[in-house]
């Protein structure tokens, strides 16, 4: 039994992680060929029940709950995913770089970032917005950035132990720049045990994504969003209508899927390679 | 001890420090400037101008941040833009409804996640353990108002044992203020408990795979004596930190919490700040969640210092 066997043979909980998140992405992407109806088409009533029509029902201003849901798969996956690349791009690169330049420049950065995380995102991320407003690129370059504090922790503390092996050091006596040290030689062996980060980083800014939106402070109307789907429907609970249950669902059914798949890549990195799979 | 303890607090200070400047930086120096942020668009560049006098916008960075630091220790975070009140009267009565709250949500959370997570390390692999550790990632999975709608939906519309809005008055009774407010502080409980527990959990677990305790096993000790004796005083700093941490978390978790609720709080408070970009009133809500955030941080060095057992006599 191989490391690739148990690529191969995903458990039970990992294999129903990947089926719900595929799903979430093939709604994304083909939004407009399964949606029943238009992303902001008002088809009936305010607050319709499930019905063979309208199979989750209507929202605040009578657009098809599902059909919302759809395109909504859209921006909220999409804008977590680039702030979760944007957060990875910025974080690796300055934590090998903190790694590999040298001691002066590590202090300079951990103690930026040490400061830097010394106000709870969430606050961090308000006044920023507030100042330079919710536009969609405002808000990923400021999650990104924001995320990149923690991916840089991690990407340091991997990197440091990568950085006194033979390899870096025979590579460095060959005279090869800093740049080629951390692309060649550290990113490599720095990726791995980064992978099941970036699925709970985008599980944390997805959430927050959706957090921000249903403040009314994330991605704004006309975009269908999830978060903002919540918030747009929250009232109606308060009259027993299950409406805001549905969006709150989906973002439940995606970060509980990411999870899954998740656990299962810590599984297998935990297991020394080559290792039964029985352990 | 004293003095790792005194040096930790003065680091304390100096974060919160750099916190006021911080939030000053984020909020006055960054692009986006205040003046044409609160006019909007249709603002001629005369108005613009005559409105940065008045909001002294004139004057260099450095001599308007001195100025608001000076300011706010002495109570004074300004007036607010919107309706021209006095900040800190409106945050005074905000802040104890928050710090109820979440007083409150501590006060449940705490003993069970610290209780439920010393069991399911003790029962390692065992259905207790299992059956936490399903829990538990549930509960982290799903966001705040998915539960937080939830239990409105089964509680107060469909059984109607309680309220589904939080609508608190400063004359309430206690009693009637805990009945109140309860879905809320449920609904910050489940979401803390399970940060906590996993921790907690994580943390005994660390400490019982050395090896003293190894040996207090091998020298035939009870199960009981060796976790009680042995193992919990070594893990009380990590349980404490891991409780800090979690306070901290449940700081801005109330954000939400309390905009779903409708709960008169600094999170309300500070979302509707953002929303009329009332920068005074920004300023102060940031200014009370990140001074939290570092009072608790701190707080947590200096217990876990206080409990730990080497640092307890001098060298």
């Amino acid at each position: 039994m191989s490391i690739h066997h148990s690529l191969r043979n995903p458990p039970l909980s990992a294999k129903i992680g990947i089926v719900i998140f595929l799903f979430f992405i093939f709604c994304a992407v083909f939004a407009p060929l399964i949606a029943p109806y238009g992303e902001a088409e008002s088809v009936g009533k305010t607050w319709i029940g499930p019905s063979a029509e309208f199979w989750l029902g209507t929202d605040n201003i009578g657009r098809d709950m599902l059909s919302r849901i759809i395109y909504g798969a859209r921006m909220t996956l999409g804008v977590a995913a680039a702030c979760t690349l944007l957060s990875f791009l910025i974080g690796v690169t300055m934590g090998l770089l903190a790694a590999v330049a040298g001691k002066t420049v590590d202090q300079v950065l951990s103690r930026f970032i040490d400061l830097m995380l010394s106000i709870p995102i969430l606050v961090f991320a308000l006044m920023i917005l507030s100042m330079l407003g919710s536009s969609l690129l405002t808000l990923v370059i400021t999650i990104g950035v924001l995320d990149s504090f923690r991916v840089f922790r991690l990407a340091r503390s991997i990197a440091v132990n990568i950085v006194v092996t033979e390899f870096v050091e025979v590579a460095r006596l060959r005279g090869e720049g800093l740049w080629w040290i951390m692309r060649r030689e550290v990113l490599p062996n720095a990726l791995p045990p980064m992978i099941a980060e970036f699925g709970l980083r985008f599980c944390f800014n997805f959430l927050f994504v959706a957090g921000l939106s249903f403040l009314g402070l994330g991605i704004q109307p006309p975009f269908a969003d999830w978060g903002g789907m919540v918030r747009e429907n929250g009232r109606s609970i308060a009259f027993g209508i299950p409406a805001p249950l549905w969006p709150a669902l989906a973002i439940a059914l995606t970060t509980i899927s990411v999870n899954m798949i998740v656990d299962w890549i810590l599984s297998i990195n935990a297991r020394p390679s080559g290792a039964s799979a029985e352990m | 001890m004293l003095r790792l303890i005194i040096t930790r607090v003065f680091l304390g200070c100096l974060t919160l420090l750099v916190v006021t400047l911080l939030i000053f930086v984020a909020t006055e120096i960054l692009p986006g400037d205040v003046a044409s942020a609160v006019l909007g668009q249709g603002a001629t560049p005369d108005t613009l101008a005559a409105f940065r006098i008045e909001l002294g916008l004139d004057r260099p960075a450095y001599v308007r941040y001195l100025e608001w630091l000076t300011n706010a220790l002495q109570g004074d975070l300004g007036v607010a833009m919107t309706n021209k009140r006095d900040v800190i009267e409106t945050l005074t009565p905000r802040l104890s409804n928050t710090l109820f709250l979440a007083g409150y949500a501590a006060a449940i959370a705490v003993p069970m996640a610290i209780v439920l997570g010393v069991l399911s390390a003790i029962n390692e692999g065992k259905f207790i353990d299992r059956a936490a550790n399903v829990l538990t990632l549930g509960a982290i999975s799903v966001p705040e108002f998915f539960i937080a709608y939830i239990l409105i939906l089964v509680f107060a519309t469909n059984l109607g044992w309680f309220p589904s809005l939080s609508t608190v008055y400063a004359d309430m009774g206690l009693w009637d203020k805990i009945y109140v407010v309860a879905l809320p502080a449920v609904t910050l409980t489940l979401l803390v408990m399970a940060h906590m527990l996993r921790m907690t959990r994580a943390s005994v677990l660390a400490i019982m795979s050395q090896p003293y305790i190894e040996m207090a096993f091998l020298k035939g000790l009870p199960r009981r004596r060796v976790i009680l004796r042995h193992a919990l005083p070594n893990a009380a700093a990590p349980i404490i930190s891991v409780v800090a941490l979690n306070l901290a978390y449940l700081i801005v978790g109330v954000v939400v919490i309390e905009v779903v609720f409708v709960y008169p709080g600094v999170g309300q408070y500070m979302v509707d700040g953002v929303t009329k970009r009332d920068l005074p009133v920004i300023q102060a809500c940031a200014l009370v969640f990140g001074g939290a955030f570092v009072l608790l941080n701190t707080l947590a060095d200096v217990l876990a210092i206080l409990v730990n057992p080497r640092l307890r006599h001098p060298r």
